[in-house]
């Protein structure tokens, strides 16, 4: 356990973050578990690039162990993907939290059913 | 010189294109300008395909960097086949987009809504262009957040709600799909797909390869929207605002099918079978629910468009059939029905675009009898209906015959007489369509409507008579199919 315990930690992040995703209801809520699991493929490419003792990729003398410093360049692009992910999926609750006066899923399932049955919607009623 | 750069030409100029959609702030002037880059995309993907059949493999590195250092785009026929369909469907909805948006969209929003549409395109390109793990997972996230915003950009409400929930399945499919990559860069060392192939070969038999197969398959049957895992789609296609639905509908779905292809055949190798998992036996299995549960679910429906969504889930069913196949007439048969369907409901959605346009309503009960005073609109939707059942004379037909080969081929003939039977199921929806569209009493909203207007039928009849041309005469795309397909199972490009 211990001597796996960055990957366990990864796991679980991972697990725990899909979870709550399934097993929420409130979209906020859903988002954080969303961007837990995103966080754990953070650690899962940074981890392996990791040497103990190892430098910064510097080319001269002195300097043989260093550490892979392409995870950390991935990781980067993908931290900001899962920054733009989080920041429009936030956008999004706040527009439908005005349109449908709830952020709870269940409500809003009803919400959608009921828009669902109404007769013709014009295309003045947008 | 030019030529040189034409794969990474490809995406730059949607890109540079959307840019300048953004700082243009004007709905006119972002039209201007997503038409075209968009006709400046598809000339460079027709450049490409030419010279890819000409030469093979086009081999691109970005910044002049070595492939284990850098990122190579690798255009293939496989490659070729794809960009050229994305780019030229983005084209014509480019042309459709300028009144269907004008309607659909507030003004302030217009030059916003192109801005995502080109990212969407260039994010699509890209994954059919790049030959790197990693960067195909940036190109489809640039791609996704541009959908999610394109479909929130509906003018109903519930347009919020489908965005977000695709919003989460697909960053669910996308984060999957690159932990897998990053299972195989561990592995291998390597993120370009080449590299990866050729080292590949001395770990055959690796459990992280077997657990990376597994995340990048079910990562990307979640974009692609496999059945079951297609929940996210109808609503999706629904709510969107309809230029942006012919966009999606058409090509987003069919560049993740062939980001599975290339995993699939090139990455894990033509024997489809890694490890434990039989992904072949699954993938049938799920094609052939997909062919036959959405299109019952279709039957049912009373939005056209929800209609058309469903059968999208069924008629990916039988290309991702044609890649379970996994021989040369089943894959051709799978990769003519990615071309064919894109064309088929690009002009159906087109047509039902074009019919909420003028009444206002997608909705079946009211358009009934509006064949009497939209023919063309709706001649459109009932050939690319045809073409959904797969009646000779229509692409469809082509795409399903080479299907049913493909299946005889393989010793599967059960699965050729489903592939029969689940059409019926497309005669049934379709039937429901055309019955109220054309044989009913026109309503109150059918009397009123006028045809639509030539912006709206011109693209959707390239579309349509595209459809026909290719049930007649489909000698290019069956070419073109073909060879993607030898590429896919090892034959020389």
């Amino acid at each position: 356990m211990t001597a796996h315990f960055s990957q366990s930690a990864t796991i679980l992040l991972m697990v725990a973050g899909l979870y709550i995703v399934i097993a929420r209801g409130n979209m906020v809520k859903k988002l954080i578990g969303l961007s837990m699991f995103q966080s754990s493929v953070y650690l899962l490419y940074i981890l392996p690039g990791k040497l103990i003792g190892g430098t910064a990729p510097i080319l001269g003398a002195g300097y043989s162990v260093y550490a892979n410093p392409l995870p950390h360049v991935l990781i980067l692009t993908a931290i900001v993907v899962g920054v733009a992910t989080l920041a429009l999926g936030l956008t999004l609750v706040v527009r439908i939290k005005e349109a449908f006066g709830t952020i709870e899923e269940d409500e809003i399932a009803g919400d959608m059913r009921s828009d669902g049955s109404k007769p013709g919607r014009g295309r003045k009623s947008a | 010189m030019i030529a040189s750069h034409l794969p990474v030409l490809l995406i730059i100029v949607p890109l540079l294109g959307a840019v300048l959609a953004a700082l243009s702030r004007h709905g006119f002037v972002a039209w201007l300008v997503a038409l075209l880059a968009s006709a400046a995309t598809m000339a460079v993907a027709f450049a490409l395909l030419w010279r890819v059949q000409a030469e093979g493999l086009i081999s691109y590195r970005i910044g002049g960097w070595a492939p284990e250092l850098g990122i190579e785009y690798r255009i293939d026929a496989v490659s070729a086949f794809i960009v050229v369909l994305v780019s030229a469907i983005a084209f014509l909805t480019m042309i459709y987009a300028r009144r269907s948006v004008l309607a659909e969209i507030s003004a302030e929003r217009v030059a916003w809504f192109y801005t995502m549409l080109l990212l969407c395109v260039a994010g699509l390109l890209g994954i059919a262009a790049t030959g790197d793990a990693f960067n195909a997972f940036v190109f489809l996230e640039v791609s996704s957040l541009a959908t999610y915003t394109l479909i929130a950009l509906g003018r109903d409400r519930r347009a919020l709600v489908a965005a977000y929930q695709y919003l989460i399945v697909g960053t669910i499919g996308a984060t999957l799909y690159v932990i897998g990559v990053g299972l195989i860069y561990l592995s291998t060392g390597t993120l370009n797909i080449g590299l990866i192939v050729e080292r590949l070969a001395s770990l055959q038999g690796s459990r992280a390869l077997t657990v990376a197969e597994a995340f990048i398959v079910v990562g990307i049957a979640l974009k692609l929207a496999l059945f079951p895992l297609h929940a996210w789609l109808p609503n999706a296609y629904a709510y969107a605002p309809s230029a942006a639905t012919v966009l999606l509908a058409s090509t987003a779905t069919k560049v993740a099918v062939y980001l599975l292809a290339r995993y699939l055949f090139t990455v894990f190798g033509g024997d489809i079978d890694v490890g434990a998992i039989p992904i072949s036996a699954i993938l049938i299995g799920l094609s052939v629910a997909a062919m036959f549960i959405p299109s019952a679910a279709a039957i049912f429906q009373n939005d056209v468009k929800r209609i058309l969504a469903l059968s999208s889930v069924g008629q990916i069913g039988y290309i991702t059939l044609g890649l379970a196949l996994a021989n040369q007439t089943g894959l051709t048969g799978g990769l003519l029905h990615l071309f064919n369907h894109a064309l088929m409901k690009g002009a159906a959605f087109m047509a039902i675009g074009a019919v909420v346009y003028r009444a206002g309503t997608a909705r079946l009960d009211d358009l009934s009898g509006i064949g009497r005073t939209m023919p063309w609109t709706v001649a459109a939707l009932t050939i690319a209906g045809l073409a959904l059942i797969g009646v000779p004379g229509t692409s469809g037909f082509v795409s399903k015959y080479y299907l049913i080969l493909g299946a005889l081929e393989a010793g599967l003939g059960w699965l050729a007489i489903l592939i029969v039977a689940s059409s019926l199921l497309a005669v049934l929806y379709v039937g429901r369509i055309v019955e109220v569209v054309w044989f009913r009493e026109p309503a109150a909203v059918a009397r009123e409507c006028r045809e639509a207007p030539l912006e709206l039928l011109l693209p959707m009849w390239i579309l349509a008579g595209a459809t026909i041309w290719f049930g007649i005469d489909a000698e290019w795309p069956v070419g073109l199919a073909a060879s993607a397909a030898r590429v896919l199972l090892g034959g020389a490009p």
